[in-house]
């Protein structure tokens, strides 16, 4: 078995990292997820929330405001819509995105209502994980 | 024959010219770089983005669950087109030729019996195309104040196409931006986005993905972002074009205006020539004659 993967994070402007990665844990819309090496390919959504990685080059951690991950047997990709590195990350940054979020909780038809409240809620966590 | 000094300035307005042209053409290549650079910067997720839409197409697409944005709204009548142009002039044929192909398709609908509805981004596309299309024009977007364009541009583009969508405000969209392929060529190019198509993909037929939620809540999240992310990916073809377009069309006025200075410059010494062989005659005749 492989000790390491190759994990990537693409936000649509640049490409934010791309290292070896031992493991690596993703805020999945279905609860938090660890993935290592050799992971069956499940493509799922992110929740807002912080992208841990453990590699043979040390820890790092990224701050994404959503998208998805595609995980196969030899890696991981994260697409996300936002993304930071965890330690230059800023508040104002989600901001906008936090507004966007309550925005469409707000006119959400019935049957989408749970769904935006509950990204509303993760954001809020997220800022407050933040402090 | 002209006179002398209206030559001189003939000669030294075009040299102005020719610096204006020659720096706007340096000022374009440096942009042009940064353009394409971003451009480049892009496709990863770009690729990744349509490579996982098309797996979950393919595998949903057919069924009668599938999301409208995928399947349609169920007719064709109202078209969108949304119109990418630049903000400003000075870069040969690249707006009109793409207000000309988005002034094709929309006579084209119209004579099919459809509605045709535009949205203009950029300043140039909507002055090309309001005296005839000004009472279906719903929304123009001015990305004149941004010096760079951002994935939040897009962004935005794809929330109110989206949420007219929803409103059932068109049927089908389609965008028409110039697709950089180098700097002598950009090729003008219509795109459908709503319903999206996607190529199917061959390499990833070979995975077989779980979904985490399922398919369909997946494909739901995901196709709004597929819509952004093509706007996206057009906003920055169409801004290396016309970076592109601007540096050939400066190139070529540089050029021509060296050609005009040397024709002037001849003309110029013709006539001073000319000139003092008169005043010589004069001189030699006035002699003779004493």
């Amino acid at each position: 078995m492989a000790d390491t993967m190759q994990f990537d994070l693409v936000s649509p402007e640049r490409s934010l990292a791309s290292l070896q990665a031992a493991e690596v844990m993703l805020p999945a819309a279905e609860g938090d997820m660890t993935v290592l090496p050799d992971h069956a390919p499940v493509i799922t959504t992110l929740r807002p929330g912080v992208v841990k990685v453990n590699g043979p080059e040390g820890a790092a951690d990224f701050v994404v405001t959503g998208g998805f991950v595609e995980i196969t047997s030899e890696g991981v990709s994260v697409l996300a819509e936002q993304a930071h590195a965890g330690n230059e990350v800023k508040k104002a940054d989600l901001e906008s995105a936090y507004t966007f979020a309550r925005e469409q909780a707000e006119k959400a038809s019935d049957e989408d209502k749970s769904a935006a409240e509950k990204l509303v809620a993760d954001f809020a966590q997220l800022l407050e994980d933040m402090e | 024959m002209p006179n002398l000094k209206d030559l001189k300035n003939r000669i030294d307005s075009v040299k102005n010219t020719r610096k204006i042209t020659k720096a706007m053409q340096m000022v374009a290549a440096a942009k042009l770089r940064r353009a394409q650079e971003a451009a480049e910067e892009g496709r990863p997720y770009t690729a990744r983005m349509n490579a996982v839409l098309g797996g979950l197409a393919a595998s949903v697409g057919g069924s009668e669950s599938a999301p409208i944005l995928l399947s349609g709204s169920g007719s064709d009548k109202v078209h969108l087109l949304i119109v990418m142009t630049g903000e400003r002039g000075l870069c040969g044929g690249f707006n009109s030729s793409i207000v000309r192909m988005a002034r094709a398709k929309a006579a084209e609908l119209k004579a099919a019996g459809k509605t045709v509805k535009m949205i203009t981004v950029g300043k140039k596309g909507r002055d090309q195309l309001k005296r005839e299309y000004s009472d279906v024009m719903v929304n123009h977007v001015d990305l004149s104040g941004i010096k760079r364009v951002g994935y939040a541009n897009a962004h935005e583009i794809a929330r109110d196409v989206l949420d007219r969508f929803n409103d059932g405000e068109f049927d089908v969209a389609t965008i028409f931006y110039n697709t950089f392929v180098n700097v002598a060529v950009q090729d003008p190019t219509e795109q459908q986005i709503i319903p999206a198509s996607f190529e199917a993909t061959d390499d990833e037929a070979g995975t077989v993905y779980d979904y985490e939620p399922g398919e369909d809540e997946i494909l739901k999240d995901l196709l709004p972002r597929g819509v952004a992310t093509q706007i996206f990916s057009a906003l920055l073809e169409n801004g290396a074009s016309e970076q592109g377009a601007r540096m050939s069309a400066m190139d070529n006025a540089t050029r021509n205006a060296g050609d005009m200075i040397d024709k002037l410059t001849i003309e110029y010494n013709r006539s001073r020539q000319a000139k003092i062989t008169n005043e010589l005659i004069e001189i030699i005749s006035g002699a003779e004659a004493l």
